[in-house]
């Protein structure tokens, strides 16, 4: 075996899953997650550690794979995280943990991630559950939101002993990990769910169809029904469109709605909820969301394009979601514009004029922005419009909380080192915060509010 | 769960439920809506909020049944429950806001209800009754038998007046014509609610513009979530996009794009139209004929 290569993994036949919702990786087998897991060489000072924003101790849990102690490496993944099987999943490891692996200096970064996953997949099938003794302290603490953030918040507030309850406007609870991120990337029922589940476990309540802000404020939630401390981790879920004519026309969705249709509602199981199913779709954007849009409606049965503005370097979704929709047959129209949807007689989408761009001079930020070409536009035929192009943080909340402070962008300002909002036990994080972002991200700033809002109860007294 | 605590048949194919829903019972004000859901594999379907009762933590609901989900909707009993019921969701109407109530007094109102959006006008005009205002309803629906809830609301409007298509019951003629009769006896309004099918709210929307009366319309477009995250339910208002969801239900209705919103609802009406079919065919409905499911919508 070469040391410096990673064990490879399996993953179903572009061909075969292209047409099925089944997850597209498979995982380690125990043999090969061990031969991964010698590969790393337990650093002193681990780097990958410090790419980590919930700090697991990677060597550490790596070493009890490599000795095949799985149970002992689960117990120390989830003493920092609370949804390890969808880190594992769908973290941009390749920025983060990984990209600091030493072992990417010179070879292939250690898969922390696919151990990761491993190690919560092995637990979950052996029935392995992270556990809490410390005694309940009788506050009360409201979670706003069950993804990410605010599941990890809320896990960490029971671990330290409080009484916490999340409010969820959905049905499901999750976040964009039920809504947002399809099911062959992010399994529900086996992956999300039992992650939740032990959330619960630690003694979390979840009220699901609680809407904050419309069926109850947050200052009655600290007024009247006896909470203390509230933490908004309410994500970044209002759509943007382009404001190019015909965007209104039918056949034309946010990414948002036609994902919520297929992995909430699961339209493509034959549930009650319809879904168009294009024959020729464009999704129009370059990140995560796009991919996922795309490869759903090429699992439903559609020929996709994706059309985004910038080049391949450009493109913000992470590499092994660009690579596995160009191996399942996407056709990526890069440096391209929609300008115009065109639209029938009936209102409905009948193609999409788009115009060529060339990347210009670096912009302060910098990267190089597009430049439309003049007179290079043209028509692609198609019966679908996918709007991917990044979504804010809904209004409803700022707009009933007295005294809680948002940006220009329409962010929750919250502080960076502990979550504090600028209303007195209203901590924040997570999308809410930051716009849209990563999984791993929304959990670090919920890991840290939950530190916040515990040395607000200490020094409250 | 959100158990149904009672269910009556109003007319045909429309029934009524009080569900229990403590949140959005002591939340909820006329005007806004809610979403249901019957079970794992149900639709979020949103209904308006017809009546609420705060003491015993239920919300009423008038539905019709038109397609799959609403006549699944109808196999429910009471006593068996919703596995989803969320809100109140959207705005309240800007009529029954007890900061507007100086204003709205000042107001001469009437309502326009077209067939089912008899439902939702109940809540308002009970709601200015209960605060000393008094408005004038109109209530009409294509026949006789469609008709529900004269009674309570002549119990808290002013005046009703009751129009059928068919002339099988009162006036016979739409809500327009009898807006136009009673101006033509001299009657005058300057305020406007318009509920009902969106093509009768354009046709009262385009009459109001001609006699200058404001006109606000509930509208009810195809939604999924309900809070503004997906989209589905975006309209034109004033040659803006608005979210019918939470910008509204309500809206001016002369800044409505009526034409848009209608093509916009024709949307899903093939892969819905199979699901009833299936729906009502049951176990007789096996397929074969390459219609079914996984076809194009
Ligand atoms: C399609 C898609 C694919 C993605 N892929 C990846 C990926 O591969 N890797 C990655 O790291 N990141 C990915 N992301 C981004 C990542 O999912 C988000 O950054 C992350 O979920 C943010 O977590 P959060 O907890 O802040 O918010 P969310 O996950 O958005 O959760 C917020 C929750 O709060 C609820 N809520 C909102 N308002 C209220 C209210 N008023 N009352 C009660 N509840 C409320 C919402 O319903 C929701 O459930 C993806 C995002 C999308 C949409
Ligand atoms: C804010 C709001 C409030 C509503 N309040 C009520 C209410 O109080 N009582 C009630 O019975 N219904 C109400 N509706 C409409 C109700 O949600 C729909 O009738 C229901 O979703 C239809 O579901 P279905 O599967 O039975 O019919 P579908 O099979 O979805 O529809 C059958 C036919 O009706 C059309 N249609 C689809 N959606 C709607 C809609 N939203 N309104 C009108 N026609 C539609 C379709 O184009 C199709 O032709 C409201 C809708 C909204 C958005
Ligand atoms: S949680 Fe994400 S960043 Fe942290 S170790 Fe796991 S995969 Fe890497
Ligand atoms: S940096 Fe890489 S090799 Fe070093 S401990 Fe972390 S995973 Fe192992
Ligand atoms: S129903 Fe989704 S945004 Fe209005």
């Amino acid at each position: 075996m070469d040391a410096m290569v990673r064990v490879p993994i399996s993953e179903q036949d572009p061909k075969v899953r292209a047409t099925n919702f089944d997850e597209v990786c498979l995982g380690y087998t125990e043999e090969e997650a061990v031969a991964e897991a010698s590969r790393c060489l337990n650093c002193k000072k681990p780097l990958c550690v410090s790419g980590c924003p919930v700090s697991i101790n990677i060597p550490e849990f790596i070493q009890e794979v490599k000795n095949k102690n799985f149970e002992k490496a689960y117990q120390i993944i989830s003493e920092s995280s609370a949804l390890p099987a969808v880190c594992g999943r769908v973290c941009p490891q390749e920025t983060q943990c990984e990209g600091k692996c030493v072992r990417g200096v010179k070879g292939e970064a250690v898969a922390i991630g696919k151990l990761e996953r491993f190690v919560a997949d092995w637990a979950r099938e052996h029935g392995v559950k992270p556990h809490s003794d410390t005694p309940k302290n009788g506050h009360k603490v409201a979670v706003i939101g069950s993804g990410p953030a605010g599941l990890t918040c809320a896990g960490d507030l029971a671990r330290m002993g409080y009484d916490v309850t999340i409010f969820e406007a959905l049905h499901k609870a999750g976040g964009v990990l039920v809504y947002g991120i399809p099911e062959f990337r992010l399994p529900k029922d086996d992956v999300v769910l039992p992650e939740v589940e032990n959330v619960k476990s630690l003694g979390v309540k979840i009220e699901t169809n609680v809407i904050i802000g419309k069926s109850v404020t947050i200052d009655e939630l600290l007024n009247e029904e006896g909470f203390e401390a509230v933490f908004i981790g309410s994500g970044a879920g209002l759509p943007r469109f382009m404001g190019i004519p015909g965007e209104q026309a039918n056949g034309v969705f946010s990414a948002n709605e036609y994902l919520t249709r297929n992995n909430l509602m699961k339209s493509f199981k034959d549930y009650d909820t319809p879904i168009a199913r294009g024959k020729k779709v464009v999704v129009v954007g370059g990140g995560n969301v796009a991919m996922d849009a795309a490869r759903t409606a090429l699992r439903l049965g559609a020929e996709v394009h994706i059309v985004y503005r910038r080049g391949e370097a450009e493109l913000p979704a992470r590499a092994e979601e660009v690579h596995h929709a160009k191996e399942e047959g996407i056709i990526f129209d890069l440096l391209q514009n929609p300008v115009e949807i065109l639209t029938d007689e009936k209102g409905w989408v009948r193609g999409i004029r788009i115009i060529k761009m060339e990347l210009g001079e670096p912009d302060e930020s910098g990267r190089r922005s597009p430049v439309e070409i003049a007179g290079s536009e043209y028509e692609i035929t198609c019966d679908t419009v996918i709007m991917s192009l990044g979504t804010s943080p809904n209004p409803l909340i700022s707009a009933t909380t007295e005294g809680l402070d948002t940006n220009r962008r329409g962010c929750i300002v919250a502080k960076e080192e502990n979550g504090e909002t600028s209303k007195t036990g209203v901590y924040a994080g997570g999308d809410a915060v930051t716009g849209a972002a990563t999984v791993i991200l929304a959990m670090g700033a919920g890991k840290t509010a939950a530190q916040g809002i515990d040395d607000y109860f200490k020094n409250k007294g | 769960m959100y158990k149904i605590v009672r269910k009556e048949a109003l007319a045909d194919n429309i029934f009524l439920m009080d569900v229990e829903a403590p949140w959005v019972a002591r939340a909820c004000l006329p005007g806004q809506f809610v979403i249901a859901k019957i079970d794992e594999e149900g639709e979020r379907i949103p209904l308006t909020i017809c009546d609420y009762d705060r003491e015993k933590n239920t919300v009423t609901i008038v539905v019709q049944t038109i397609g799959a989900s609403t006549m699944r909707m109808d196999t429910l009993q009471e006593a068996e429950s919703f596995a989803d019921f969320v809100g109140p969701l959207g705005l309240p109407s800007e009529l029954c806001l007890v900061e507007n109530l100086e204003e709205t007094k000042k107001k001469n109102i009437v309502f326009i209800a077209g067939g089912l959006g008899t439902a939702p006008v109940y809540p308002q005009v009970k709601w200015l009754h209960e605060h000393g205002v008094d408005a004038t309803v109109i209530m009409g629906s294509r026949t006789k038998d469609l008709l529900f809830y004269i009674d309570e609301m002549k119990s808290v409007a002013k005046e009703v007046y009751v129009t059928t298509d068919d002339g099988t019951y009162g006036f016979h003629g739409m809500g327009t014509d009898q807006l136009k009769a009673l101006y033509e006896e001299g009657k005058t309004f300057d305020h406007c609610v318009a509920i009902g099918p969106m093509i009768m709210m354009k046709f009262v929307c385009l009459l109001t513009k001609e006699l200058g009366i404001h006109t606000v319309v509930s509208m009810n477009p195809i939604m999924v979530d309900g809070t503004g995250m997906c989209g589905a339910c975006r309209l034109i208002v004033d040659g803006k996009v608005k979210f019918a969801c939470v910008d509204g239900p309500e809206f001016d209705g002369h800044l409505v794009d009526f034409d848009l919103a209608m093509a916009r609802m024709a949307q899903y009406k093939t892969a819905e139209g199979r699901k009833k079919l299936e729906f009502e065919e049951g176990d007789t409905h096996h397929g074969g004929c390459g219609n079914c499911k996984g076809g194009a919508a």
